[in-house]
């Protein structure tokens, strides 16, 4: 079914009895071509795009819980391709332009808004810094604009510019940066993948992936053995548990995230606001929330939500920062299990195992690689070549020491 | 979260700086093959359940302290100083991978 704005309209006529379930719910198949594990954003973007760019169809996507219940229903929806480093600058420049046409590309409104991300600096080295950022951005081809003082003060007038601890001296915009919906995201790829053919298998969890002799041969699920030529892992912060069922340790430890919400208000923030050195950042969803987070809580963690010592400190961080939300209420908070690796940038690549793939490591900048990520994986899975974008995320590349540090924080995996 | 210093006792979780697996204490010997300051540096077993790290009692005693704990439900089995365990100071050779497993410690349940 196509949607469209006529067909919202006819059907708003003839009392909403013609829309049909957005996808199947199939009984999983003895055998496939491929068999990616993990139906979160990633994973089903690389369903789509195998499918849509690569002709392969015979897939299935097994999901332990509901389609996008994990990081992609949990994360702060942030779009932006604003990275420094040969290897990610490429990769995030052409997830952004994916993002440009997704909604036309899925027949399915993601409510992209491209409403800029402001990231704030504070000293003049810091400033030379983000010029040297912004150039870089521009090399690449994307939009980068130093905004001084004044400039960012007529277009967000209500932060602390004279706060002592970290004096606004200005920003660096990305105008073409914004938001999305996030769970739309997933469900239009979902959608999308579902209508060319692909299974999309709920309440399966994988519980082992079978090997012989160096290859792949399928899975063994709460839902029956399953085979396939090909396997993919994507299971962000469960990464470490599906490697482990291949004999694999990864360069990834898991570490939870928060997140929060306020009470709907009326629009006051209508830009993407990153205050580093406060480890703070915000945003105001459409229905009228103010969505920000700071750092990790920085021990290992599965525990899908937070303690309260970041609570505190992300709620200080924002009180500096803009402290006219102080009366805002908050809704609620949560926590999102991040796949940290040392050097925090993600893996798109083969393993040792033959026919076995990982896609992993997004530490908590995956929703905006969605498109790029599922692009560049189902390109490696159908061809067994890297992307051209992602040929830098190699597994082996902290043994080789190739790193890709863009903070350069050094090999410690809480720190990026 | 309170963390039970060996020497503090209960203590706040902020006055702590996590440094990650205990897989830091097993430090390759110097001529040790890049695969081994891989396993060393990067490569984690990364469990949804019991673990052993890092805890570095910044703010207090200044002890480094191994948690004996478990990272789903947050609840602290054990602590001991990392100074106390058998072949401290990074004294023993190439990580094995198997040596990481250690027989638990004496458990003394402190909830998170």
């Amino acid at each position: 079914m196509r949607y469209s704005g006529f067909k919202v309209f006819t059907e708003g006529l003839f009392g909403n009895k013609g829309w049909q379930p957005a996808w199947r719910e199939p009984q999983p198949k003895s055998e496939y071509d491929v068999v990616i594990i993990g139906g979160g954003g990633h994973g089903l973007a690389t369903a789509y795009y195998l499918a849509k760019n690569h002709g392969i169809t015979n897939v299935a996507v097994l999901e332990k819980g509901y389609l996008g219940g994990g990081n992609v229903g949990r994360n702060t929806t942030i779009v932006r391709a604003n990275y420094f480093l040969p290897g990610n600058s490429e990769f995030y420049s052409h997830s952004l332009k994916l993002w440009e046409k997704l909604e036309a590309e899925l027949n399915y409104n993601v409510m992209h808004s491209q409403r800029g991300q402001i990231v704030l600096f504070h000293s003049d080295g810091q400033r030379d810094a983000a010029v040297r950022r912004g150039n870089s951005i521009a090399n690449q081809g994307d939009d980068a604009e130093l905004l001084s003082r004044d400039q960012l003060k007529r277009m967000v007038p209500y932060l602390d510019y004279e706060q002592t601890r970290f004096p606004i001296y200005g920003g660096l915009i990305q105008r073409r940066a914004g938001t999305a919906r996030h769970d739309a995201v997933a469900w239009g790829y979902a959608r999308g993948a579902d209508a060319r053919g692909v299974d999309l298998i709920q309440n399966c969890e994988v519980t082992g992936i079978d090997i012989e002799n160096g290859h792949v041969r399928g899975v063994q699920t709460t839902r029956g053995p399953i085979r396939a030529k090909k396997v993919a892992m994507v299971a962000a912060g469960r990464s470490g548990q599906v490697a482990a069922m291949a004999g694999m340790r990864l360069p990834i430890e898991s570490h939870v995230l928060q997140a929060f919400v306020t009470e709907g208000l009326k629009p006051v923030i209508d830009s993407v606001i990153s205050f580093g050195m406060g480890h703070f950042y915000i945003s105001q969803s459409d229905k009228g929330g103010l969505v920000f987070g700071g750092d990790l809580d920085f021990y290992a963690s599965y525990a899908s939500r937070g303690n309260l010592p970041m609570l505190e400190h992300v709620m200080e961080a924002g009180m500096t920062l803009m402290p006219m939300i102080g009366k805002a209420k908050i809704l609620r908070g949560w926590g999102g299990i991040m796949d940290m690796t040392p050097d925090g940038s993600p893996i798109i690549d083969k393993t040792h195992i033959e026919g076995l793939y990982i896609d992993a490591g997004w530490n908590y900048g995956g929703f905006k690689a969605t498109p790029a990520s599922g692009w560049c994986m189902a390109h490696l899975m159908a061809t067994d070549q890297p992307h051209e974008v992602a040929r830098r995320f190699r597994l082996d590349r902290f043994r080789t020491g190739h790193l890709l540090d863009e903070e350069g924080t050094g090999s410690q995996h809480n720190l990026h | 979260m309170r963390i039970p210093c060996p020497l503090c006792g209960p203590r706040d979780r902020r006055e702590f700086y996590y440094y990650g697996s205990d897989d830091y204490l097993n430090r390759p010997g110097e001529d040790a093959p890049p695969e081994a300051w891989d396993d060393h540096l990067h490569l984690r077993d990364n469990p949804a359940g019991l673990t052993r790290d890092l805890w570095y009692h910044e703010q207090g005693c200044a002890a480094w302290i191994e948690l004996h704990r478990n990272t789903v439900t947050h609840e602290i089995l054990s602590a001991r100083l990392v100074a106390e365990r058998a072949g401290a100071a990074g004294a023993n050779g190439a990580s094995t991978g198997t040596s990481r497993k250690k027989a638990a410690a004496p458990a003394k349940g402190t909830k998170a």
